[in-house]
C-alpha cells in the first residue's frame, strides 16, 4: 500500500467518518481511497469546490459530532490556512494531511519536498500552538494518522500530518492491527445539565468535551476572542486568557505530545536531526559515517510541532555539531539553531526540492562536522 | 542478501507498474523480505515511457530509488534504449523479444529474451504480457518465489481474470526455466 492510501486507512481506523477535499497531486489518492471505502463504514465523502470550502466543511462537521479529515498539498494548504486559524481559535478537532510537493506556488506538482514545515505552524495569523507529525513510511502514515486524531480529539486542535510525495507514492508493506488493538480517543461530547454547559475552558489543559450541535445546548462559536460560553468578549484581558490557553495547552504538555526516535545519540560527536523521508536517506549516510569511525547519532523528529526544544537544548554543548538535512532551503534547522544556544555548531544540508538528498551529500556534511 | 534493485520498464498500458506492485507484494507479504516500490508518476505513466523501481532487501530499505540496478526488464525499445546502459557487468537484462531490437549481444550481461506479447496473444489477449514477463523474470532471477507471486495476484488483477493471469505467469515461468537450462547447457 502506498503512503497516501495508508493515510486514508489510518483515518478510518481512528473513527474518521467525514472527509471533504479537493483533489490535488500528490495527495489525491488519499481522497480516492477514502471515497471508495466510505460506503463500507457509513462515512461521508464530499468533493468540495475548493480547499477553502473543504476546511470549512470540516469545521462544521466537527461541531456536528464527526471526526473529520482533509488532505492536500502546498497550494491547497495555503488556501486552507485562514480557516486552520479559525479551527485553532474555535478549538475544533480535525486532521489535515499535507503531502508536500515542490514549491513555491504550483512549483513541482509530481515531485517531492519538505517545504511547508514552517507554514504548518506559522501559516495562520495570530498566536496559536500547533501539532504537526511527520511520517517516514507508509506504515507511519497509518500509525501517525491514528495518533493525529487522538491528539486532535484530546487537545481540540487541528493536527497536521506533514508527509511528502515520496512517502505518499511509495509502496511498502503496511500492517493494520485488529481494531481492538488500535488505541483510539473517542469524541468526547458534553452531556451534563444545560446550565453547566461550557464549550470552552481556558486552563491550559486538554481533555475538555466538545458540545455537539443539535444536542439541545445553547452555545456560540466564533473566531473573535470569546468567553467560556463562546460569546465574543473583545478585551485585552480576555485575549490574554484565550491566547495563553491556546498556546499553553500545547506548550505545557509538549513532553506528553512529542515523539522522537533516537539512535546512538548518547556519546555521539555529531547528531543528525532529520524527519520524514529525509531521515531514511540520513540513516544510510550515518551508517557509512560510522564505518569511517565517526561517532554519529540520529535524532528523528516524529513530532515536528511542538518542536523538541528541550532535547536539543540538553544535547547542545555535548555534541560538536548538529547536521540538519531537509528538502527545503533550511527551515527546521533554524529551530535547531535556536535551541543549540550557540553551544554546538549547526550545519544545514538543504535541498531545493524535487528529489531526495544524495546520501553522499549528507555523509560529506557529517565528515565536515567531525573535523 | 544485500539490496537488490530491479527496474521494470516499457510503455504505459503494458502493466509495468502492476509488475512492480505484484513483485513487491509477493516479496514483502509472502517471501518475508523488505520491498519498496516507487513508480513513474505523471503523464509518462499513461501511454508513453513508463518505469517502476523495486528495491528488495533482507533489512529495511532506506533509500527508495534505484542507484545500482541489478535487474532490468525492458518491454519496449525506448525502455531498453534508456536503461540498458546503467546495468553493471553480469547485470540481468530481460527484453521483450519481438519489441526490442538489441544494439549488441551484450556479452557482459546476462541477457534473456522473452516473446511475452506473443505468448499473451496465444492466451487470448495481449493484456497478459506483463504476467508472462513476470513469470519469466521469476524463473531466471529467482529474486522472488513463484509461489509468492501467485499468492500476490488476488487483489492486483481482476478476479475474473485471475486464472488466466496465473496461466500467463506459468507460461512465462516455464519458458524461463527452459531458457535457464539452455543457458546452463551452453556454459
Amino acid at each position: 500500500m502506498d503512503g497516501d492510501h495508508a493515510l486514508a486507512e489510518g483515518a478510518l481506523a481512528a473513527g474518521c467518518r467525514f472527509f471533504a477535499g479537493y483533489p490535488i497531486t500528490p495527495s489525491t489518492e488519499t481522497a480516492e481511497r477514502f471515497a471508495e471505502r466510505a460506503p463500507e463504514v457509513g462515512a461521508l465523502f464530499i468533493q468540495m469546490e475548493d480547499e477553502l470550502a473543504s476546511i470549512a466543511a470540516l469545521i462544521g462537521a466537527a461541531w456536528a459530532g464527526q471526526k473529520c479529515m482533509t488532505v492536500t498539498c502546498g497550494p491547497g494548504f495555503s488556501l486552507m490556512t485562514e480557516n486552520i486559524g479559525l479551527a485553532a481559535m474555535t478549538e475544533t478537532p480535525l486532521v489535515i494531511a499535507n503531502v508536500q510537493r515542490g514549491g513555491p506556488s504550483t512549483g513541482l506538482p509530481t515531485l517531492t519536498a519538505q517545504q511547508d514545515m514552517m507554514q504548518a505552524k506559522y501559516g495562520p495569523h495570530g498566536d496559536n500552538a500547533m501539532i504537526a507529525l511527520c511520517p517516514d513510511s507508509p506504515q507511519e502514515c497509518f500509525d501517525l494518522t491514528v495518533e493525529a486524531f487522538n491528539l486532535s480529539e484530546f487537545y481540540r486542535v487541528p493536527v497536521i500530518i506533514l508527509t511528502d510525495e515520496t512517502v505518499g507514492h511509495m509502496h511498502e508493506k503496511v500492517v493494520i492491527p485488529p481494531a481492538d488493538q488500535i488505541k483510539v480517543v473517542p469524541r468526547n461530547n458534553y452531556s451534563g445539565p444545560k446550565e453547566d454547559c461550557r464549550p470552552y475552558k481556558f486552563d491550559s489543559k486538554g481533555g475538555h468535551p466538545m458540545v455537539r450541535a443539535g444536542d439541545g445546548y445553547n452555545f456560540h462559536i466564533t473566531g473573535l476572542v470569546h468567553n467560556e460560553m463562546g460569546y465574543p468578549v473583545m478585551t485585552a484581558d480576555q485575549g490574554k486568557i484565550v491566547v495563553t490557553h491556546l498556546m499553553e495547552k500545547i506548550n505545557s504538555n509538549a513532553d506528553d505530545i512529542i515523539r522522537l526516535e533516537e539512535d546512538q545519540v548518547e556519546g555521539a560527536d555529531i547528531v543528525v536531526v532529520s524527519y520524514g523521508i529525509t531521515s531514511r536517506i540520513a540513516v544510510k549516510a550515518i551508517q557509512d559515517a560510522r564505518k569511517e569511525g565517526i561517532k554519529v547519532g540520529s535524532l528523528r523528529l516524529i513530532t515536528i510541532w511542538p518542536f523538541c526544544e528541550k532535547r536539543i537544548s540538553e544535547l547542545s554543548g555535548k555534541v560538536k555539531a548538529f547536521v540538519v538535512p531537509e528538502i527545503n532551503y533550511g527551515q527546521m534547522v533554524r529551530e535547531v539553531e535556536r535551541c543549540a544556544h550557540g553551544r554546538s555548531e549547526v550545519i544545514s544540508v538543504n535541498h531545493c526540492g524535487g528529489a531526495v538528498h544524495d546520501p553522499e551529500v549528507i555523509l560529506d556534511a557529517i565528515r565536515k562536522a567531525n573535523k | 542478501m544485500s539490496t537488490q534493485e530491479i527496474r521494470f520498464s516499457g510503455f504505459g498500458g503494458q502493466g509495468i507498474i502492476r509488475c512492480a506492485l505484484i513483485t513487491g507484494k509477493a516479496l514483502s507479504l509472502y517471501d518475508d523480505k523488505f520491498a519498496t516500490m516507487t513508480q513513474s508518476f505523471g503523464p509518462e505513466a499513461r501511454g508513453s515511457a513508463c518505469a517502476a523501481q523495486l528495491m528488495v532487501s533482507d533489512s529495511r530499505i532506506l533509500y527508495p530509488y534505484i542507484t545500482h540496478p541489478g535487474i532490468l526488464m525492458a518491454l519496449s525499445q525506448e525502455a531498453y534504449d534508456t536503461y540498458y546502459g546503467e546495468l553493471p557487468k553480469d547485470g540481468v537484462l530481460i527484453v521483450e523479444n519481438d519489441l526490442v531490437k538489441l544494439k549488441s549481444e551484450h556479452s557482459d550481461l546476462k541477457l534473456y529474451r522473452v516473446p511475452a506479447t506473443r505468448f499473451a496473444e496465444e492466451l487470448g489477449n495481449r493484456l497478459f504480457t506483463n504476467l508472462v514477463a513476470l513469470g519469466f523474470l521469476t524463473a531466471v532471477t529467482k529474486v522472488v518465489t513463484a509461489d509468492a507471486m501467485k499468492k500476490a495476484l488476488p487483489g492486483l488483477v481482476p478476479d475474473r481474470f485471475l486464472k488466466i493471469n496465473i496461466r500467463a505467469f506459468e507460461k512465462g515461468y516455464n519458458h524461463g526455466l527452459e531458457a535457464m537450462s539452455t543457458a546452463g547447457a551452453k556454459s
